[in-house]
């Protein structure tokens, strides 16, 4: 079984954002950028697998500006096989990115895809499903459990009654919720390893996909700052204050 | 014991600032076949980077002749200065500064990030081939028949009760022929350098600065790029050592940032809130107003100067950079003498390979014959002047000592005492009375913390400890009224049930690494030791 995990590059989950003086966004100057953490979630599990013996091949794919590579090299030093970069402008749309991954998955014919959830700088938890709904595969979302059974896979999904278990045929995709595993560190010899690995570059256009465009940002703000408390000297004030100011009771 | 993985290099450089990349440069240059690895405790190189920062490129132009044309980060040129002296209500700008302190004269200079300064340093190196691996912290020093054989790195996953947890990894061993220690002021394993081979013999007590910065966005109407403002006196009695800057640099950005000099005698003073409270002072405070701060962030740093700099080598390796107190306090610079120093120590190192000496022991020689030794030695007495006589007859001192012996005088002034002996009992010294802050131009220290993007893996050992836990009580509480809760400027210490049963909490997730506490506990019963690799703070570009 071959596995192809993609990921992405996004601000540090450490770093406080701040919005651009003219609203148009996140400032990203100069800002630490990682990999994000649901998608690390999804390349420890793809090694897991191939530890286990149940896949053969790790291949790890990116889709945004140059130095995804570094991030590449850093899922290469978790232990994934190769890397496929394939270069575009900054934060692409999630369809775009789905239609990447659909040639990609051509390309490549992986058994499985699993992807993190969700990116942490838009949380807009898209390309999966929309990478499924193209190639029309079975997809199973949110997993906190993967198994692989005789020619197919087990998922563990949290659902907001508990859990619940799907049986799907492969090929299929998968993506990662939190509690599926805690990623390892990647150990200093393993990072030098992944310097050698295979990295393989390709430009967006190569793949005849159209990234063109379909959402418009209007404006980007901050949440307003907390309002200074106030200490009040009884219940009876505290009840008046929640009934007439707050009014939520 | 569990079995460690081994990697073997010819030199191993332990802290990715300028001493440390400045010295992997040039080991490089000299010997392109060399295995030159660096290791780093933050996230990435210039996660725990803090300066002013105004750099005099000297030592650049000698490492990298070419850097104007390798799209370097110094794009902001000092185009003019002022040093002021204040009051509470006044600012008394000095005269005819370049006449009367001529070492801060910063014609040729350039404001910077020092952060990104260190990145772009980083790529020169990994240009070169050396390799550079952020997020691996040195834990212990290995010593082998009393020789530095390299480091060990530190576990990773290992759990707050010290348990082996789920994703538990070993540290490692980096072996290496010769280690260079440039971790910065108060290196932890410098720390253990200096008791092990009796490195301070003979060399005056160490004092220190701590710094603390903000930097701001302000609107572009009142932004002077290249402009450097100094401050000394207010808020700082004349007894205590220290003062503001305020550099104008890139876009629309102010470093703006405090130094306090950690021998103040009073343990109510709170080196945060004194920087808080300078802002305030009509001198900067309309630099402020409009604004919005950015980043926080703080670091301790060496000023004791030439007469407080430890033996520099010892049998498999030597000190760099501010672990070793290279900076030019009354230059307000230390990038300069940082990266020198890693330079000579490179070259040093060059030479005992070729004789296969065991120590690179013709570093001393070759500082000593260097502009870098000048340099400090032209500027040696003005920080103990202070020291010995405070702020206002110190000040005149070093007008008297630069502007007409030109650093020649026939004596040499000393430093006494070490930094952590100067505090005076709780019960005798004044209580300042710190402004509230307004949430606009002043902050408190929590919100500041968490400009500074620090973090800490949550289940590991604090790294943070009491030596002897039962000495806080009786020397911390009882005496000083526990310093620690103030000097601290990420609020890690913190008392509970000060009212009845007064106890020491530590919150080490908050620590921004600035090592102000291993320096100033009175007993020198806090042990910063090496968090898990990758934490501390995450200090973005600009910084």
């Amino acid at each position: 079984m071959k596995i192809l995990v993609p990921i992405k590059r996004v601000v540090d989950y450490n770093v406080k954002v701040r919005v651009k003086m003219d609203g148009s966004g996140v400032d990203l100057t100069g800002v630490k950028m990682s990999m994000n953490p649901f998608d690390e979630i999804a390349v420890e599990e793809a090694i897991r697998l191939r530890e286990k013996g149940a896949a053969t091949e790790v291949v790890v794919v990116s889709v945004g500006v140059a130095q995804a590579a570094d991030t590449l090299r850093t899922a290469m030093a978790m232990g994934a096989d190769r890397a496929i970069l394939v270069q575009s402008e900054e934060s692409p749309e999630p369809l775009a990115v789905a239609k990447i991954l659909k040639a990609l998955v051509t390309r490549e014919s992986p058994d499985l895809v699993i992807l993190g959830k969700q990116a942490i700088d838009d949380d807009m938890n898209a390309t999966g499903q929309m990478l499924a709904g193209l190639l029309d595969w079975p997809q199973a979302t949110f997993a906190s459990k993967i198994e692989k059974t005789g020619d197919g896979i087990e998922v563990t999904r949290e659902v907001d009654g508990g859990s619940e278990t799907l049986a799907l045929a492969l090929p299929a995709v998968v993506t990662a919720d939190l509690r599926l595993n805690e990623p390892r560190y990647a150990s200093l010899p393993n990072i030098m390893k992944a310097k050698k690995k295979p990295l393989e570059t390709l430009q967006a256009a190569d793949l005849g996909v159209d990234m063109g465009r379909r959402l418009t940002v209007v404006s980007v703000a901050e949440p307003p700052g907390r309002k200074a408390g106030v200490k009040v000297g009884s219940a009876a004030e505290l009840v008046e204050k929640l009934r007439n100011e707050a009014k939520v009771i | 014991m569990t079995e460690r993985e081994t990697m073997t290099f010819d030199v191993l450089i332990v802290g990715g600032g300028p001493s440390g990349l400045a010295a992997a440069i040039r080991l490089k240059q000299l010997l392109p076949d060399l295995a030159v690895c660096l290791v780093e405790k933050g996230s990435e190189i210039g996660a725990h980077i803090v300066s002013g920062a105004v750099i005099d490129p000297h030592a650049l132009g000698e490492l990298l002749p070419d850097w104007r044309d390798r799209d370097s980060p110094l794009t902001t040129p000092v185009t003019d200065e002022d040093m002021y002296y204040l009051t509470q209500n006044r600012a008394f700008r000095v005269p005819a500064l370049g006449l009367l302190m001529p070492h801060l004269a910063n014609h040729g200079n350039f404001v910077i990030s020092l952060g990104d300064f260190c990145r772009w340093l980083a790529a020169q190196a990994e240009q070169l081939g050396v390799e550079i691996y952020p997020g691996f912290a040195a834990a212990d020093v290995l010593i082998e028949e009393g020789r530095v054989a390299g480091v060990l790195t530190g576990d990773m996953g290992i759990t707050r009760a010290g348990e082996e947890g789920p994703n538990y990894a070993p540290g490692m061993e980096l072996r290496a022929t010769y280690t260079l220690f440039a971790e910065g002021c108060r290196g932890s394993l410098t720390k253990t350098l200096m008791a092990r081979y009796a490195l301070r013999e003979g060399a005056d007590p160490q004092t220190y600065g701590l710094g603390i910065k903000e930097v701001w966005e302000i609107p572009a109407d009142r932004h002077r790029p290249g402009h450097v403002v100094h401050s000394f006196g207010w808020p700082l009695d004349d007894h205590t050592y220290g003062g503001a800057w305020l550099y104008h640099f890139g876009r629309n950005l102010v470093s703006y940032g405090f130094v306090t000099g950690l021998a103040y005698s009073n343990p109510w003073l709170s080196p945060y809130d004194e920087m808080q409270r300078t802002k305030l002072h009509p001198l900067f405070r309309p630099i402020f107003e409009g604004g919005r701060r950015l980043i926080y962030g703080a670091r301790a740093l060496s000023e004791g100067g030439l007469q407080s700099i430890p033996r520099l080598t010892f049998p498999g390796g030597a000190l760099v950079g501010d672990a070793a107190g290279f900076l030019n306090t009354p230059k307000i610079k230390g990038t300069h003498t940082a990266m020198k120093s890693g330079m000579l120590a490179a070259e040093a190192i060059a030479d005992a390979l070729a004789g296969k000496e065991a120590e690179p022991v013709s570093y001393t020689a070759r500082f000593r014959s260097s502009w870098l030794h000048e340099e400090l030695h032209g500027a040696r007495n003005i920080r103990p002047a202070f020291a010995k006589w405070g702020t206002r007859r110190g000040a005149l001192y070093a007008g008297f000592d630069a502007a007409l012996l030109r650093g020649r005088a026939p004596w040499t002034l000393h430093f006494t005492h070490g930094d952590n002996e100067a505090l005076a009992p709780a019960a005798s010294s004044p209580k300042p009375a710190y402004p509230k802050p307004d949430g606009k131009i002043t902050f408190d220290k929590l919100s500041s913390v968490f400009l500074s993007n620090t973090n800490h893996e949550e289940d590991q050992p604090v790294h943070l400890r009491l030596r002897d836990p039962d000495l806080w009580r009786p020397v911390n509480w009882d005496r000083f009224r526990a310093p620690e809760s103030r000097y601290c400027p990420a609020g890690v210490y913190e008392v509970a049930d000060a009212e009845t049963e007064p106890r020491l909490v530590i919150n080490a997730q908050n620590c921004v690494h600035c090592k102000t506490c291993d320096i100033k506990d009175p007993d020198q019963n806090i042990d910063w030791r090496t968090p898990e690799g990758g934490g501390g703070p995450n200090y973005p570009g600009g910084m």
